[in-house]
């Protein structure tokens, strides 16, 4: 990829907590509308390179390198200049909903607070737009549910919430950490097909951050493995879990594999994500066991 | 509710036995019509409290050295089910035997033949070890509790080999060790004194993939080797299906299906079971052949 067409652009990025280099020279890029993952453990500097693009880390961590968002440069940039940019251009989800989010105020206002912020809107066109929002991400009830606090809530409906405030200004890169992590399988993948359908509307670039291979491979395009703050690969999503060539992403994938043989083939029209199941025969996997 | 092996939608068990017993012998574990349920906070001051049925009419066996999955997602009631299987929580209807005896909450005395059969180990490894106690204290100590007589420090040896730690560690403390070492330091503690079965309470989800893999592997070959029962609470059907022979699937506190693990997710009956399946997010396939 060209500087010119990239849309986020880490180049050499460094940040050392404690007097470690948590992230150790990261670079990739992100092009419009492309859909990137960052897969490592925990310790791999993956969420600390997301908290450093978002301007967002730690006090006492010391940052170098550079982020380009749109070729202008956001590290060193001032508080104010980030959070004009924070929710309008950049919007981040998290693992953790429940804390993502204010208990104290009604669903309805964080859905449309960026918008009140970066869009001017008035109250009542924010309460509007709430509404519809809150129907666009397949809460049940929106009129009902904008008025209720985040604790009525389950945990599926309020990342969805989270989803609806981070997209409700269309940014042009939408940052996801570990977003589903924390969530039921059967609500991971209604979140995943969810996700993907908003981006591709909005036209959102997504940089999905999680350490569960399967995961990235439902959602993204490219990827970049880490680890010790460092990409040890990057490729397709499906060159690299397909046919890894760094022996720290083929161990990761044997493990993930691991739990993955003794699962049989779905009918692909059960399945609630776009991309078909693909595993092994009962027979394969029979013979990969090692157990019982 | 229906026993093991008589799955809904039945006729499909592929020829299993599950458990792979033979009529009569003696089942480790065998619960029969579990309920539990617990009384909701008052909504309104008026109104009768609310009910939650944590656990309803779940009936289900162990035999001897299989290995039973219980797979739900949150708020299944696997975990109540789990807590009544090893007699921390007293059933509201039903009962829990073990080997034939009922396994009945009192006294701690009361249940230390139980305890000395059953052993646990539970997610969090940081959580249920001692900071305090060196690890080859921790160890010991529920032989101790359980008056099992002998050389502690020898089994304290021989249970750390097990788990492929160096014997020397038991002087050290848990917080000097990673989540995956902790792991095993939590089953070496649970192995020694000497089980018949092995409950996990989602033993792997709180570590990373690559040291999920090698505690799973670990957890299928201490089974094998010492002829171990086997109960696997997670929410993953991958590490259910990758260790246990017979699976149980829960649903807002009832068994949905259950049955041998092959035949139950190659054709799952209930459609609860098939979404649950479905939904498990997939890689795709390794270009070379293995």
């Amino acid at each position: 990829m060209t500087a010119g067409e990239a849309l986020l652009e880490v180049t050499d990025l460094r940040v050392r907590l404690g007097g470690v280099d948590v992230v150790d020279g990261v670079s990739f890029a992100l092009a419009a509308g492309e859909r990137v993952g960052l897969i490592g453990e925990s310790g791999s500097g993956k969420s600390l390179t997301a908290l450093a693009v978002l301007g967002l880390l730690p006090p006492g961590a010391r940052v170098t390198g550079s982020v380009r968002l749109h070729g202008a440069e956001l590290i060193g940039g001032s508080d104010r200049e980030l959070s004009r940019l924070r929710g309008r251009e950049l919007a981040m989800i998290f693992q953790e909903p429940s804390t993502a989010l204010n208990p104290l105020m009604r669903v309805g206002r964080q859905i449309a607070e960026p918008l009140r912020l970066h869009r001017g809107y008035s109250r009542q066109a924010a309460a509007r737009a709430a509404v519809e929002l809150a129907a666009a991400v397949g809460l049940p009830d929106p009129q009902r549910l904008v008025r209720s606090y985040p604790h009525e809530l389950s945990g599926g409906q309020r990342q969805r919430v989270c989803i609806a405030a981070a997209l409700a200004c269309r940014p042009a890169l939408l940052i996801a950490d570990e977003p589903t992590t924390a969530l039921d399988v059967t609500v991971q993948a209604e979140i995943l097909a969810l996700l993907g359908r908003l981006v591709a509307e909005a036209g959102t670039a997504l940089l999905f951050i999680t350490h569960d291979l399967a995961v990235v491979a439902a959602v993204t395009r490219r990827l970049a493995v880490l680890r010790h703050g460092r990409v040890v690969e990057t490729g397709t999503t499906d060159d690299v879990l397909r046919a890894p060539a760094d022996p720290y992403t083929r161990e990761l994938l044997a493990a993930a594999r691991l739990t993955q043989w003794d699962l049989p083939t779905v009918d692909a029209a059960a399945a609630p994500s776009e991309r078909g199941p693909d595993v092994p025969s009962p027979a394969s996997r029979a013979a990969s066991r090692t157990g019982r | 509710m229906t026993a093991v092996g008589d799955r809904p939608g039945g006729g499909t068990s592929g020829g299993d036995t599950p458990g792979g017993d033979t009529p009569g012998a003696e089942p480790l574990f065998e619960a029969t019509g579990l309920g539990r349920s617990y009384r909701l906070p008052r909504t309104s001051p008026f109104g009768p409290p609310g009910v939650r049925h944590a656990v309803r009419d779940v009936t289900l066996r162990l035999a001897d050295g299989a290995a039973l999955g219980i797979v739900g997602e949150s708020g299944s009631g696997k975990s109540t089910l789990v807590r009544l299987l090893l007699g921390l929580d007293r059933p509201d209807a039903g009962t829990v035997r073990y080997r034939g005896r009922p396994v009945v909450p009192g006294r701690p005395r009361a249940l230390r033949w139980f305890r000395r059969e059953v052993q646990v180990v539970f997610q969090d490894p940081a959580g249920s070890l001692d900071p305090r106690m060196t690890v080859g204290a921790a160890i010991a100590e529920p032989l101790a509790c359980l008056g099992v007589p002998g050389d502690h420090g020898e089994r304290v040896d021989e249970v750390l080999r097990a788990v492929d730690l160096d014997p020397a560690v038991r002087g050290r403390y848990p917080h000097e060790f990673s989540g995956g070492q902790r792991q095993r330091i939590a089953i070496a503690r649970a192995l020694a004194p000497r089980p018949r079965v092995l409950v996990g309470d989602e033993p792997v989800s709180a570590l990373d993939v690559s040291v999920r893999a090698q505690i799973l592997d670990l957890l299928g070959q201490l089974a094998e080797r010492h002829r171990l029962g086997l109960v696997l609470v997670s929410h993953d059907l991958g590490v259910v299906a990758r260790l246990c022979d017979q699976i149980a699937v829960m649903r807002d506190g009832t068994l949905v299906e259950q049955g041998a693990t092959d035949a139950v997710l190659s054709r799952p009956a209930h459609p609860y079971t098939q979404a649950l399946l479905a939904a498990v997010p997939r890689l795709p396939p390794p270009h070379e052949v293995r």
